[in-house]
């Protein structure tokens, strides 16, 4: 029996449901979803008293508003953005208190992409294989939210923890470790790889980040034996542009992978906008 | 049997075929827990190891290892796969096979095919099996829309769509058997490994 209802008023561009995903059953082809800046969740988690795989909202570019019946905490991190409550400014970053019948607005993004709202007690929808995540590539998990949709809130399981919340910096370096398939490229292209700059392409989504530049050439023809795929591994199709694999990628592919982002920097491709630029750098 | 680092949590153990794919693929499943890994993923030609803290200590542990060449194919469980043979493209596969849709059945039905990996969706199984020499050509231009339960064939691999989706393979006949059930602690009926007949409905 959930404790608060949230009524959604507005899902902004795309708002979906997302904790850590469900990891441990790609080799049913199952992805595994889950936040794409899982550090923002996991602090929005910690802010409002949660373990940090609690179900939280994901938003994108311009937020999602929506009245809540009963009063709850929630707090609001990533894409630093305005939060209001009844109009009134609220602080991004920190613990809400919202009274009953409050009408919550997370605006657009000042910079960044995903904002993401984490409540006391979680979002309580149907778990699928363990997770509660929706993931767009398979349909597993909840539909994206939409007006009118009605979701439960649980009780609060812990106290509120006072940590400080950063807004996402504005680094545009991404590190990867080369391999399994950079043996597939040129020596010129794996040494323009490091350093080299790319735009994030308007077709990005929560599946890849596509992304446009000096496009990477192969040393060798043909095609790969499909091969399972990794959380930010950076695979090239014929064109030379590399895509960069976020939560809900396939778990296998055709094209080689050239490297693998680390994960300390997958935020950064969660919050890239298209039309930004992000240097890749080789670590030596 | 090479294995290459995939990033700062992953292995990728490379393998001859899928003969090979299967035997390292069912040694590294049993040993998942040990190696640390939180997901075992099989595909045409690798076993990929995922989740491990420290590829390193994994590595070291896969050094002198080689797939116990004792994972017989008859060790999975088998699964019956009651199939009408009314697709649309029954007589594509019959043309490229060079035989006519009776002989496309006969040669379905007589395959023992093994799941050698899933992929592309939820439950979505590669099973191989089919004879050397008919691998069939997928369709020129992709459906928009292949309906649940289509019993297909591409490359040498056949399968059973879980769930609606646009697809590329040809399409020889409809099952009822539901394959991916949502809600299921095992949702996927035809995991890697699984043995698979195709019988009349």
């Amino acid at each position: 029996m959930p404790e608060t209802t949230l009524h959604v008023l507005d899902a902004g561009v795309l708002t979906t449901v997302q904790d850590l995903g469900r990891p441990g059953h790609a080799h049913l082809g199952v992805p595994r979803s889950g936040a794409l800046d899982r550090a923002a969740l996991q602090l929005a988690n910690r802010l409002v008293g949660n373990p940090e795989g609690s179900a939280g909202l994901e938003t994108t570019v311009n937020g999602v508003r929506f009245r809540v019946d009963h009063g709850c905490r929630l707090a609001v991190t990533g894409a630093l953005c305005p939060v209001r409550v009844d109009g009134r400014e609220a602080p991004w970053g920190a613990s809400v208190s919202v009274p009953a019948s409050a009408l919550v607005d997370v605006g657009t993004a000042y910079a960044g992409l995903r904002s993401y709202v984490g409540f006391a007690g979680g979002i309580e929808v149907e778990p699928v294989l363990g997770s509660r995540s929706t993931d767009l590539l398979s349909g597993l998990g909840p539909a994206p939210l939409a007006a009118g949709d009605l979701l439960g809130i649980g009780g609060p399981v812990g106290d509120p923890v006072p940590v400080e919340a950063v807004p996402p910096s504005a680094r545009s370096v991404i590190r990867l470790d080369l391999g399994p398939r950079d043996d597939w490229f040129t020596p010129g292209s794996l040494a323009t790889l490091s350093g080299s700059t790319y735009t994030v392409g308007a077709a990005s989504n929560r599946i890849g980040l596509r992304l446009t530049g000096t496009p990477l050439e192969r040393s060798r023809p043909g095609e790969l034996p499909t091969e399972p795929m990794v959380l930010g591994a950076v695979q090239v199709p014929p064109n030379g542009h590399p895509v960069v694999f976020l939560a809900d990628h396939p778990t296998t592919g055709g094209y080689p992978v050239i490297g693998v982002v680390r994960g300390a920097d997958l935020a950064i491709c969660a919050q890239a906008r298209p039309g930004d630029r992000l240097t890749f750098q080789v670590p030596g | 049997m090479q294995v290459r680092r995939v990033g700062e949590h992953a292995l990728l153990v490379e393998c001859a075929d899928l003969d090979e794919v299967r035997a390292t693929y069912a040694d590294l499943r049993v040993r998942a827990d040990e190696l640390g890994a939180v997901d075992v993923v099989p595909a045409a030609r690798s076993v990929l190891l995922d989740g491990l803290d420290d590829p390193g200590v994994a590595l070291q542990r896969l050094r002198d290892w080689t797939a116990a060449p004792t994972a017989a194919p008859e060790s999975g469980p088998q699964i019956k796969i009651p199939t009408r043979y009314d697709g649309p493209d029954l007589d594509e596969v019959a043309r490229q096979w060079g035989t006519d849709a009776a002989g496309v059945v006969r040669i379905h039905q007589q395959c023992e095919f093994v799941v050698a990996f899933c992929g592309f969706a939820p439950g979505f199984a590669y099973c191989a099996g089919l004879p050397a020499g008919l691998e069939v050509a997928r369709r020129a231009e992709p459906r928009p829309r292949v309906p649940a339960g289509a019993v297909a064939l591409a490359g040498g691999f056949t399968s059973v769509y879980p769930s609606a989706s646009p697809g590329g393979w040809q399409l020889i006949g409809t099952t009822t058997l539901r394959v991916w059930r949502e809600g299921s602690d095992s949702p996927a009926l035809l995991a890697p490994g699984t043995r698979v007949r195709f019988v009349d409905a």
